[in-house]
């Protein structure tokens, strides 16, 4: 007895855009069954995950702070993901992407005021996550060296160049030993959106740059070059593609698109650098990017949704006691139920029973 | 022998066979008997339903409506597994191979267990002998060339002693020769009792080798006739339902040289590669230069090469309109007026899940006007599909379907369309109409001869010999990566081609 998949003939673009309410309808099954294995009222949880940051504005606004670096990176993503690529060193990126971006704040510490310091960390934050994410893509099209290994292996070294500098050479001469550097000056700091709450200027970026994307990957000669390498890389040296030179350019994008995220996360909402800055919003990215089933519009509903769970199991942390990890399993059971969702919109099961197995 | 045969009680009957794919009747109330002894042609177009048909028999697809009889038994045919036992063996057109096993690996996956790999050996070693199929049982898939890969197939489906066998475009990757030593392994098959379901395009063999025949059209069996009082051009009418034009031949008038090699060589890329050895060809305006050969020979790596998907070593290997370009990549050989089309349709000359549109961008984005500064004409490329399917009849479920939504010889019609709007001075063709029906075929061979009567050259690599005689100018023969001198088509025989694709001599060196 064995399962065989066998392609669907009548899978219409409703049905595929339906797959992914279906996957959230099924993770919050399985969530709740294990809500109850840990001997909580599932409605209980529901309505602190769910309902409660949904219909309190400040919440909101925490969702959004929360979903802004996951649309920056996942939208980064994209970019390597459809073209067969698999950067999963974006955390690395990201925080390579804060510490070259914090090099201009923190030498400006002292000054009045200079309106240049923002846009040049910016800029030096993207400069610092392409040119960590170009060294997966010079080794894999110089040596054939795997990327998956690459990108994230680096992550570690980006970690503990991190932890290395905040506890050593930048850290804050005045902060009573705490391993972290000195608060960064105002002008260096991301503009907030509104007068009260944490909403900053970072969900502009994310949304500019999910339009950006749109564009090349709807309009653009790159865009379509990067969708032929991934859908058949034949056809993309048919096509006439250079493949090492695209690789090399989706990894710079992907790259400076997740070293971005880590500026902006320092100076949209954390204000300093402290040994962990990410906690592993790189790799949460990845769950956001095929949520949105690799579309700048869908990661932007990926992102709002992993927030909620980030947001809600937070909150169902502190109010019904319901430990944090229950929030990463959640992520791990909806991208899951996000695979396998697409993958049953496109194949059906057979149970295949036989004398002969 | 064949009226003795049918004389018997059916070896299998398929009855009343519906099967629905949506609104769409892919068989549509199908009899058909099979007799021991006999060859079987089932003929029809793409999408006529052989395939769904054939399917059914292998028990991959179970029928909507009807039944199947077998020795007067029914049956129910629910997996592949249930039709082996009962003796139904199956040569696919497309192999269904493990890249990654040896020859033998993929012939054990396909046998019962507890059949030692020494016994195989010997087993495969002996049907090798027998039957001319030559097969190294320890070499790995990947490494093989087509013929090769089709032969494990053949092999594998015989090593269960089937008593019927189906097989499906068997010698589209064969030499002549190769041919009529397959004939000869089916006639003592069919002689030793064996039915014998043979699906072709290839309707001239179908008129040698079989004793009866079934023509399918739209899902429904429209005649059943004996093929050798039949000529090929009836029974093409008969699959296609009008007649089919013939060939217009052209005037044989030649320009200057417009493509050319000189002295091109290149060394084997990977292991188990063919290495170019030494290759000078020239092919003039208004002229067709047929490159034949066994499939892994060469040809693959040839077009790469041709094409600019691969460097020439040297700019002066290979020259369009006189202007070395061997140093160049193909979108700037494209811009010089050449244009480039390979064997495979899907994944190498199109995107099967990208809609029309995009393939044609895929190879026109360079020459076809369709992008400024880097962003895509949506526009445009539509214009090009439009037209693409209007001058080359491509039947499309939309004008901007996915281009896995067309059957092989409409999405073959599309790309040779797509190549050939631009008018281009040079064309570079591998294999033009393999696994497409007659009508397709006989469309993409007009519009080749009609292409290099307005002024183009063409070199048209091809595995079939019938459509080099019927379009060529001239031949070459390309064998282990070597190319024989070109000759006029009249002036040699299929038999001296054959030798010279094997690797003889021969004597076909006219020129």
């Amino acid at each position: 007895m064995r399962l065989e998949l066998l392609p669907r003939t009548d899978v219409t673009p409703i049905k595929r855009a339906l797959a992914p309410l279906w996957a959230i309808g099924f993770a919050l099954l399985i969530g709740a069954g294990l809500v109850i294995l840990l001997g909580r009222s599932p409605l209980a949880a529901f309505k602190v995950y769910f309902l409660e940051p949904l219909t309190d504005p400040w919440a909101l606004q925490e969702l959004a702070v929360k979903a802004t670096p996951l649309i920056i990176i996942a939208t980064g993503l994209v970019y390597c993901f459809r073209a067969n690529l698999w950067n999963i060193g974006a955390e690395g990126q990201l925080i390579m992407g804060a510490i070259v971006g914090s090099i201009v704040p923190l030498a400006t510490v002292d000054l009045e005021s200079a309106a240049w310091v923002l846009p040049l960390s910016l800029v030096l934050g993207i400069l610092g996550g392409a040119l960590y994410g170009a060294i997966p893509a010079l080794l894999r099209n110089r040596f054939g060296v795997s990327e998956i290994l690459v990108s994230l292996m680096l992550v570690y070294i980006a970690e503990l160049t991190l932890d290395y500098l905040v506890r050593g050479p930048w850290r804050d001469p005045k902060g009573f030993n705490f391993p972290t550097t000195p608060s960064f000056p105002d002008f260096a700091l991301l503009p907030n959106l509104a007068s009260e709450g944490r909403l900053h200027a970072g969900l502009l970026i994310a949304l500019l740059g999910a339009v950006m994307t749109w564009f090349v990957f709807g309009r653009t000669m790159f865009g379509f070059g990067i969708r032929v390498a991934g859908e058949a890389p034949r056809a993309a040296r048919f096509a006439g593609f250079n493949a090492p030179k695209m690789t090399l350019i989706a990894f710079l994008i992907s790259g400076g698109m997740a070293g971005l995220a880590g500026i902006v996360e320092v100076t949209g909402q954390i204000g300093q650098l402290k040994p962990a800055i990410s906690g592993g919003l790189g790799f949460t990215a990845i769950i956001v990017a095929y949520l949105g089933r690799l579309h700048p519009v869908g990661i932007i509903f990926g992102a709002f949704t992993i927030a909620l769970t980030i947001y809600g199991g937070e909150a169902a942390q502190i109010a019904l006691k319901l430990p944090l990890d229950l929030t990463r399993t959640f992520q791990g059971i909806l991208l899951f139920c996000v695979l396998a969702a697409d993958a049953l919109t496109t194949y059906r099961l057979r149970l295949v029973t036989g004398a002969h197995e | 022998m064949a009226e003795t045969a049918v004389a018997h009680a059916p070896l299998c009957v398929l009855e009343g066979i519906v099967k629905r794919f949506g609104d769409l009747a892919a068989n549509d109330h199908v009899d058909l008997s099979l007799y021991r002894g006999e060859i079987h042609a089932l003929l029809g177009e793409n999408g006529a339903g052989k395939s769904t048909l054939v399917k059914i028999l292998d028990g991959l697809l179970t029928p909507d409506e009807g039944r199947i009889l077998w020795d007067g038994q029914q049956v129910d045919l629910s997996n592949p597994e249930e039709a082996a036992a009962l003796g139904i063996g199956m040569v696919f057109q497309h192999f269904s191979l493990f890249d990654n096993l040896t020859v033998a690996e993929n012939i054990a996956v396909a046998m019962p267990s507890g059949v030692s790999f020494r016994a195989l050996n010997r087993r495969i070693a002996d049907l090798g002998k027998r039957y001319g199929l030559a097969l190294d049982p320890r070499r790995e898939v990947w490494t093989l060339s087509a013929g090769e890969r089709q032969r494990i197939e053949i092999v594998r489906a015989l090593l269960r002693e089937p008593k019927l066998l189906i097989l499906d475009e068997p010698t589209s990757v064969l030499t002549p020769q190769e041919s009529e030593a397959l004939f000869t392994t089916l006639r003592e098959l069919a002689a030793q009792g064996c039915a014998l379901l043979y699906i072709s395009h290839k309707l001239e063999e179908v008129t040698r080798l079989c004793d009866r025949a079934t023509i399918l059209r739209g899902g429904r069996v429209v005649a059943h006739c004996n093929p050798r009082e039949e000529t090929p051009g009836k029974l093409a009418s008969l699959m296609v339902g009008t007649d089919i034009p013939a060939l217009h031949e052209r005037s044989h008038a030649q320009g200057e040289i417009l493509f050319a090699t000189q002295s091109l060589s290149a060394p084997a890329e990977e292991l188990h590669a063919v290495a170019l050895s030494n290759i000078s060809l020239s092919v003039r305006s208004g002229e067709i230069l047929g490159l034949a050969g066994i499939a892994g020979n060469g040809q693959s790596e040839l077009f790469e090469i041709l094409s600019g998907e691969r460097h020439a070593e040297d700019a002066a290997m290979i020259q369009i309109a006189g202007v070395d370009c061997g140093l160049e990549g193909i979108d700037a050989r494209r811009r010089k007026g050449a244009a480039f089309l390979p064997e495979e349709r899907n994944g190498h000359a199109a995107v099967g899940a990208m809609a029309l549109s995009d393939n044609v961008v895929l190879s026109r984005h360079g020459s076809g006007g369709l992008t400024r500064r880097g962003v895509i004409d949506r526009r445009i490329a539509q214009q090009w599909v439009d037209a693409v399917i209007a001058r080359f009849d491509v039947r499309a479920p939309s004008a901007n379907a996915k281009a896995n939504q067309l059957s092989g010889g409409n999405l073959q019609k599309f790309v040779v369309g797509r190549e050939m709007l631009g008018s281009p001075k040079v064309l570079i063709i591998d294999n033009p109409t393999w696994g497409v029906d007659a009508g397709a075929a006989t469309l993409i061979r007009q519009a080749l001869l009609d292409l290099s009567a307005s002024g183009a050259a063409i070199l048209m690599i091809s595995q079939d010999l019938d459509e080099i005689f019927a379009i060529a100018d001239r031949i070459a023969v390309i064998h282990a990566g070597r190319v024989s001198t070109p000759v006029p088509v009249g002036d040699v025989t299929r038999e001296q081609i054959g030798l010279l694709m094997i690797g003889g001599e021969g004597t076909a060196h006219a020129a």
